[in-house]
């Protein structure tokens, strides 16, 4: 409390530039949705800030096509998602306290192999990737949209950068003495001090899974195994007769929603890690 | 090597399993898979074709009153993944059952000539369906025909759309430059390029754009070239005379002032405002689906305030062709739906009349040109657009096609755009379109520039 | 049991943690990858329907590409990602210290972290659209600015290298900096209470703290963000794909190298593509290792530095 006067500066300052952005920001979440309440003629005309009459109408639109699985497409997306980003995080947990925790032969070489590879561009990989899941026979199933993830290199690092500097190994070996196994170890004490870690990689995975286009689109074929991005697809491919932008926009925005609830939901763990005891050495 | 042989072998395949078709005719496999794009054709299907029992809910199955049922297949167009999964499923063809064979597939103009290229042999003559495009065809329009064609002039598909283009123009502007909106007075006004440019003058004198931007004339240009883009057979990329003139005459207009310069190429918020009632741009270049569903849907006033007329030269834009696979186990089906579809008169007069396309029948739109209780326009304030896109139609003499025209069309007006808006030079833009050209078909060898 | 049984038995259970990565590793990646390295020896696409090859020709597509602007394309996207990485960084730190600042009173600070994180959940390809329509030559942004007067002749954005480079920039990072905000939040969090308190205690001000503790203590967190952002910059493409149509127009000024590789993709040109993720894999392989070494030399979590500093700075005061 003493250096109040700075502090008020401070804050003074630490509002406008956060009004500043977040204005910015809001600004073109905005436009989507004002978007998303305009016919598609008013949307052929234009731009406009204000929005139109049209929301139900074109929530209706999507919602009841037949032709159009939304509901179906929103399940997958939860389906893949929710599973990515909880295997995702566990498994490169797991694999980040293995190399951080324990001494063994290989984990120098482990641990640059991960670091190499978290530079090879996915783009390249996906044909042979394509060839692979459909000699599996996994080609047009969930599953190769998930199981992959359980090797994500940039995942694991950012939990090992994490681990270095916030797990303390005196705390393991505490565990030890107390006669804790080491899966019960790494479940029990590890991850709860991981929470943050985990929680902020949950929702990035979580994202970058809901918005990806480009291997789901490869990989599912049938009509009831397809994600969001595919259907926005769809709904941009329609013909010049059924093509209809604003159904675009409403689904961009619907689809939109379920990620800010599990947003809203991991990013309470974020904020709880500061109260977190365990870290205290 | 093994993937050489794989293509071997499907030919092999697919010589052999066209033959058995043929014997085993009426004892047809239970599923016919169609590969397209979009729902266009499905519901022309359900319209028109006698022997469809019902769709599923989801659009994803007809079933047809013989029990055999139609999986529809459909990918987005979107980023090429249409194309994609269609060639990995043509590739595998040879190896997967007969209810997981590709049946029928649709192509777009821009690239039908990939599918009917007759070494890829993908998809069937229409003679070995037991089609005889001379007979059951003859009312088509030739140039759908040619489309449709091989190198060797062999039919391998067919089309019930074909996309005759118009100029379709502002009646105010028409009223307060030329001092009458008459299509047949107007017409007289764009009748040729040289008659247009005078034209364009006038219009300019009173503070308007003839049309929107340089990418509305490409397609007269482009339908017109002599040579095929690439010719058959050949690793030499020609770009031919037309399309230098297009450059040429399109960087005259944007200098002239008769182009708005603040619209950059087609399909974007600019080239949509330029639709609209605040607009300065006196007509536009578009086939009938382009005035019913995009110019009609951008004009924010009065119906009756737009006309159309003959534009300066014929052409074509756009269509789909629905093509036989090879190795199809369901030919008689699939003969059946091509016919239906594509050759019976009356049906494709009803999908004129219910779903507004020009369609493949050449006494059928010659009827459609004066019945004008049927099938004039209320946005063209009562004019009957067939009679003006009929004889188009009938004029358009298909430029020489090739599986490269995708992209050549796309990166030629690409490119060109840079130097049109005087971002790069003459040059720049040239050795951009080559650098382009070789990184979309490494098997080109050589541009050669005609003068 | 004796210590050394016991550490033998524990190097078993690293293995068991990393196994399923690496398992998984193996099949879902490696194999394509094997695959994608062997064929940019080879010259394989397809020329329509039909397949080219695979045909060896030794390092020819690799010769070939050196040949090619590939090195500009390199330039352009170094360009684009400092454009939209510096900012990024710099507003992503100073929020994620505002934030987790407990002196330092924010009103809706819970709104702030929501509002700034939303850019990121709008799929790329959907926030280039909405970009096109608004900087477009008659869009709303012009308007604005016409009608505060600000400007006289409508501004062609996306027609010079500068604006189109500008708006590239600005999308990534109105779109990233809400994400690496979070990421640094956590990392702040990560820190032990105690040394807080021990600083506050101590006196320290709001930029000493940041210099000597968070910055010291966060250190592994930051090189992750720089090399993943490194990464992601390499990698860029849905933005400029889809505001400049896949042409990187103007003039190929911002065409990116994924954007150059995935022409190569489009014409099914594995050898060229492999070839080319062969030389991206070595550059950003080089680019990272450096990273590494220099935010990581030999004080693996910067306590070392911090207590270092922290030493020193102890000196001073009772100097």
């Amino acid at each position: 409390m003493k250096s109040k006067k700075p502090n008020r500066v401070q804050s003074i300052v630490a509002h406008i530039v956060l009004i500043l952005l977040s204005f910015m920001c809001l600004f073109f979440f905005y436009i989507l949705i004002v978007n998303s309440t305009r016919s598609h003629a008013d949307l052929q005309k234009g731009f406009s800030a204000l929005p139109g009459k049209y929301f139900l109408q074109n929530l209706k639109n999507v919602a009841n096509d037949g032709t159009f699985p939304m509901f179906r497409g929103i399940l997958n997306s939860l389906i893949v998602s929710g599973c990515t980003a909880a295997i995702c995080t566990y498994f490169s947990s797991l694999t980040a306290y293995g190399i951080y925790a324990y001494d063994f032969k290989m984990k120098k070489a482990a641990f640059t192999f991960i670091m190499a590879i978290l530079v090879m561009p996915t783009q390249v990989t996906a044909m042979g990737f394509l060839r692979l899941i459909t000699k599996m026979g996994m080609y047009d199933s969930l599953l190769p949209l998930i199981i992959p993830s359980i090797a994500s290199p940039a995942v694991f690092y950012f939990m090992y950068s994490y681990l270095q500097s916030s797990l303390p190994l005196s705390l393991v070996e505490a565990a030890r003495i107390d006669g804790c196994g080491e899966f019960r170890t790494f479940n029990q004490i590890v991850l709860p001090i991981m929470k943050p870690a985990i929680a902020v990689q949950a929702i990035f995975t979580f994202v970058g899974s809901w918005n990806n286009y480009f291997v789901p689109a490869l990989v599912i074929q049938s009509k009831d195994k397809m994600t969001v991005p595919i259907l926005i697809a769809t709904l941009r491919g329609a013909d010049y007769m059924n093509f209809d932008s604003a159904k675009i926009y409403m689904m961009i925005t619907v689809a939109i929603v379920p990620i800010i609830i599990v947003y809203l939901l991991l990013s309470k763990y974020i904020i709880a890690g500061i109260t977190l005891g365990g870290v205290k050495e | 090597m093994k993937k050489k042989l794989l293509v071997m072998l499907l030919a092999a395949a697919v010589t052999t399993g066209t033959m058995a078709g043929s014997v085993y005719a009426g004892d047809e496999g239970k599923v016919i898979n169609i590969y397209s794009w979009n729902n266009e054709f499905r519901e022309r299907v359900e319209a028109v074709y006698s022997e469809v029992e019902k769709t599923s809910d989801d659009g994803t199955v007809t079933t047809l009153k013989d029990g055999t049922e139609i999986h529809w297949i459909i990918n987005p167009n979107q980023d090429g993944v249409y194309q994609q999964k269609l060639d990995e499923a043509l590739l595998r063809q040879a190896d997967v059952s007969d209810d997981e064979k590709v049946d029928i597939f649709l192509s777009e103009t821009d690239y039908v000539n990939k599918y009917t290229d007759a070494d890829a042999g993908v998809a069937m003559p229409l003679t070995d369906l037991g089609i005889d495009p001379e007979t059951d065809l003859a009312d088509q329009y030739s140039f759908t025909k040619t489309t449709a064609s091989d190198q060797d002039g062999v039919q391998r598909g067919s089309t019930w759309q074909c996309c005759p283009g118009l100029l379709v123009y502002r009646r105010d502007i028409a009223m307060d430059v030329f001092g009458t909106d008459d299509p047949e007075a107007v017409g007289e006004k764009v009748k040729d390029w040289d008659t247009i440019k005078a034209t364009a003058e006038e219009l300019k004198a009173k503070g308007y754009y003839t049309f929107s931007s340089y990418a509305d004339t490409f397609r007269l240009y482009g339908n017109s070239i002599e040579e095929s883009w690439v010719a058959p057979g050949e690793t030499t990329l020609k770009v031919d005379q037309k399309i230098m003139d297009w450059v040429k005459d399109s960087k005259e207009w944007l200098d002239a002032g008769y182009f708005d310069k603040t619209v950059k190429g087609q399909w974007n918020d600019d080239w949509n405002k330029s639709m609209g009632s605040a607009s300065k741009v006196f007509g536009f270049l578009l086939p009938a689906w382009g005035i019913d569903f995009v110019l009609s849907k951008n004009w924010d006033g009065d119906e009756g305030a737009w006309a159309v007329t003959n534009p300066p030269q014929e052409y074509n834009w756009g269509g789909s062709y629905v093509h036989a696979c090879e190795g199809t186990d369901n030919p008689e089906h699939v003969k059946d739906i091509i016919l239906a579809l594509t050759a019976d008169k009356e049906n494709l007069l009803k999908i004129s009349r219910e779903k507004s396309d020009f369609t493949n029948t050449l006494s059928g739109m010659q009827e459609a040109a004066s019945d004008d209780e049927n099938f004039s326009s209320a946005f063209l304030g009562g004019q009957n657009p067939f009679k003006y896109f009929a004889p188009v139609a009938e004029n358009i003499k298909i430029a020489p096609l090739s599986a490269y025209d995708q992209g050549c069309v796309e990166l030629i007006q690409n490119t060109f755009g840079d130097y049109l808006q005087d971002k790069v030079d003459f040059d720049t833009a040239k050795a951009n379109f080559e650098t382009a050209i070789i990184e979309r078909y490494p098997d080109i060898t050589e541009i050669q520039w005609a003068e | 049991m004796t210590k050394k049984r016991k550490s033998i038995s524990y190097a078993k259970w690293g293995y068991i943690f990393i196994l399923p990565f690496f398992l998984c590793y193996f099949i879902f990646s490696l194999i394509p990858l094997a695959d994608t390295i062997r064929y940019s020896f080879f010259e394989y696409y397809r020329s329509g329907i039909k397949e080219i090859g695979p045909n060896f020709i030794g390092m020819e597509n690799y010769a070939s590409l050196l040949q090619s602007d590939m090195l500009k394309y390199g330039i352009n996207t170094l360009i684009l990602w400092v454009i939209g990485f510096i900012p990024q960084i710099v507003v992503a730190l100073l929020l994620a210290v505002w934030f987790t600042d407990i002196r330092l009173k924010i009103h809706g600070k819970q709104f702030f972290k929501v509002v700034i994180y939303l850019p990121n959940l709008i799929m790329a390809s959907a926030f280039a659209m909405l970009f096109f329509t608004m900087f477009s030559t008659n869009g709303p942004i012009n308007s604005i600015l016409m009608g505060a007067g600000i400007i006289k002749e409508r501004i062609d954005f996306m027609g010079t290298a500068f604006g189109t480079r500008s708006l590239v920039g600005f999308m990534n990072f109105l779109m990233w900096f809400g994400n690496t905000t979070i990421m640094l939040m956590a990392a702040i969090m990560g820190i032990s209470v105690d040394i807080f308190e021990a600083s506050e205690l101590d006196g320290c001000n709001s930029l000493k703290r940041f210099y000597y503790i968070i910055l010291p203590l966060i250190r592994p967190i930051l090189a992750y963000t720089l090399i993943t952002a490194i990464i992601g910059g390499l990698q860029m493409f849905d933005v400029p794909q889809i505001l400049t149509n896949g042409q990187g127009n103007p003039n190929r000024t911002s065409m990116t190298l994924i954007m150059f590789l995935n022409n190569h993709l489009k014409s099914k040109n594995y050898g060229m593509a492999g070839a080319l993720s062969v030389y991206l894999f070595i550059v950003s392989g080089i680019l990272c290792f450096f990273v590494y070494r220099m935010t990581n030399d030999n004080d693996p979590d910067g306590s070392k530095a911090a207590a270092k500093r922290k030493a020193k700075e102890e000196r001073r005061r009772r100097r």
